[in-house]
């Protein structure tokens, strides 16, 4: 960890309802730093407040207090060096795949030839050759998110913010993308924050991971992951693996809610 | 879209694909024109029977052969009159006036619309004020807008402008405010000034909602069309069927109601057509 590429100091956040009046603190000083070419993921139960740092780190919202740094320079508002890949699919509509990759170097005002390189490069690296020409509504929800991927990419960002990129994907496709993530990572590493609330995913993926407590959100625990790179999906069975979930588990089970046992209703009570 | 559960079998094997497509395609036109074919073979057999007056209810065959002298006219028709062939100098005149009022329509109603959808501050200025004259009703505007523009063509061109503007206004603001959030935040993170987002994004992603606008409102210029030229105006499908009604002549009003309602179908395919590369990727567009 040489340099640090992101560096959240202290970080609340409070939410002012304009209507009703209603604070809400979402986040109480939470810290945490993101090494170059290190993946860390942020885990917790959901409405900690961990896609709330997200969207800080990213610039869509301000701090309340505390300071959030990428590059040693303070984050004033959304820029190409973070690029944001979304839960939900947020890729245009309108513009063709090749279209929606080249959207960031285009209107940045790079030159034909150069995006037209570079849009080669990341469809090949995503591996969506042939479907430059496809609208987004014809792809499949990991090609979709592939795209998300490669057109954030192309814009070098310093950091990836990930937000639950694979949440709304179906359980094989989404293993395949976790794999898929990490040798795109063992090719050519990026700097990547990681937000998710599955456990496996955190731990299968992370360099360093962070758990966070129940709103108001603040940092609760920090763990470095010392499985081996490249890291097979088999390791999700190892001793290591399970010895890591029980105890990130244990953590987070603490924070969430106790849900009521279910009544029992008696045989012909209805 | 085609819907796979209502398209027809596909034809044998080695059917080459020009082929397919027309099957398709006449299968489709084929159940489209059962219902009316039905209510017309209905209808023939009511009037012949003595079921419906004729004076009031004349026979299809009848209304056909009106249709086909308004349209072509007929020099040896007994009764040759000012209708006989008239029907392209009705529509040419009408057509003019619905597509000078939607124009104009268009012209302040898309950009007030993207105005609105932009500046809460604008809207809530002027909005209140359109939104009180809206439910007018079209007819009241008759008496006003003949005081101020004359027994005519201008009275109806306005009227159509009126008619066509809210729809279009309304579908426009609403196409601009409910673009998703994610997909402005998606465009500040790829480095969209502020300046470019309107182009970039909130124009493409309305133009669903602002088509939507322009069909609505081309239906209710075809609507503001008829009641403005049936006011007194010399020539138009209006004016025509008028006319006819002056002159007792059913067959004639209904030959003019459908060739409106013909009218107003292709008009509103033309505006599909157009619109229909640039949003084709819209899931739900209607086509």
């Amino acid at each position: 960890m040489a340099t640090l590429k992101v560096e959240v100091r202290n970080l609340s956040k409070v939410f002012l309802e304009p209507v009703s009046g209603t604070r809400t603190e979402a986040l109480r000083g939470v810290s945490l730093t993101l090494g170059a070419n290190e993946i860390v993921c942020l885990l917790g139960p959901s409405g900690c407040g961990k896609s709330t740092v997200l969207r800080v780190v990213a610039g869509f919202e301000g701090p309340t207090a505390g300071t959030v740094l990428v590059d040693g320079r303070p984050v004033t508002g959304p820029g190409p060096d973070r690029g944001v890949v979304f839960q939900e699919q947020a890729l245009f509509p309108w513009l063709s795949i090749y279209q929606n990759i080249v959207y960031g170097p285009k209107i940045r005002g790079v030159q034909r030839e150069e995006y037209d390189r570079l849009a080669r490069q990341y469809i090949e690296i995503v591996g969506l050759r042939g479907f430059e020409s496809h609208y987004p509504h014809e792809l499949s929800g990991g090609m979709k998110q592939r795209v998300a991927i490669a057109r954030v990419l192309i814009n070098s960002p310093a950091v990836l913010l990930m937000d639950e990129p694979f949440g709304s994907l179906d359980a094989q496709t989404r293993t395949a993308m976790q794999e898929w993530l990490l040798d795109l990572c063992q090719a050519s590493p990026w700097t990547i924050l990681f937000i998710t609330h599955d456990v496996d995913e955190a731990i299968f993926l992370a360099d360093r991971l962070y758990v966070m407590t129940a709103r108001p959100g603040r940092i609760k625990m920090e763990r470095v992951i010392r499985l081996p790179r490249p890291r097979p999906l088999d390791v999700l069975t190892t001793p290591e693996f399970m010895e890591l979930k029980r105890e990130v588990l244990e953590s987070i089970r603490s924070e969430a809610p106790a849900l009521a046992a279910p009544a029992t209703v008696e045989p012909g009570a209805r | 879209m085609q819907v796979a559960s209502t398209a027809p079998p596909d034809p044998p094997l080695g059917a080459p694909l020009e082929g397919r497509a027309a099957l398709r395609w006449v299968g489709r036109l084929a159940r489209a024109l059962a219902a009316p074919a039905l209510i017309v073979v209905l209808w023939q057999l009511a009037v012949s029977a003595g079921y419906l007056p004729p004076r009031l209810m004349p026979s299809p065959a009848k209304v056909a052969a009106t249709a086909y002298d308004f349209i072509l006219g007929n020099p040896n028709s007994p009764a040759a009159y000012a209708f006989s062939g008239s029907f392209f100098k009705h529509a040419w005149a009408s057509l003019v006036r619905v597509l000078t009022g939607f124009l104009i329509a268009v012209g302040a109603g898309v950009p007030l619309g993207l105005a609105f959808g932009v500046s809460r501050t604008l809207e809530r200025f002027v909005d209140p004020v359109l939104q009180v004259v809206r439910p007018i009703p079209i007819t009241a505007w008759l008496p006003l807008s003949i005081m101020w523009f004359g027994l005519g063509q201008r009275a109806t061109v306005f009227m159509i402008f009126l008619g066509a503007f809210f729809p279009i206004l309304i579908n426009t603001t609403v196409g601009v405010k409910v673009v998703d959030r994610r997909l402005i935040e998606a465009a500040q993170m790829l480095g969209t000034r502020p300046r470019q987002l309107f182009y970039r994004v909130l124009l493409p992603a309305s133009l669903p909602s602002i088509l939507a606008g322009l069909r609505i409102g081309l239906g209710f210029a075809w609507v503001c069309l008829v009641v403005g030229e049936m006011t007194g105006v010399g020539t138009g499908l209006g004016s025509a069927i008028a006319d006819a009604r002056e002159l007792f002549r059913v067959d004639l009003i209904m030959v003019g109601m459908l060739l409106i309602g013909l009218i107003g179908y292709l008009s509103d395919r033309v505006v599909v057509h157009a619109f229909r590369r640039t949003v084709r990727w819209s899931p739900n567009l209607f086509r």
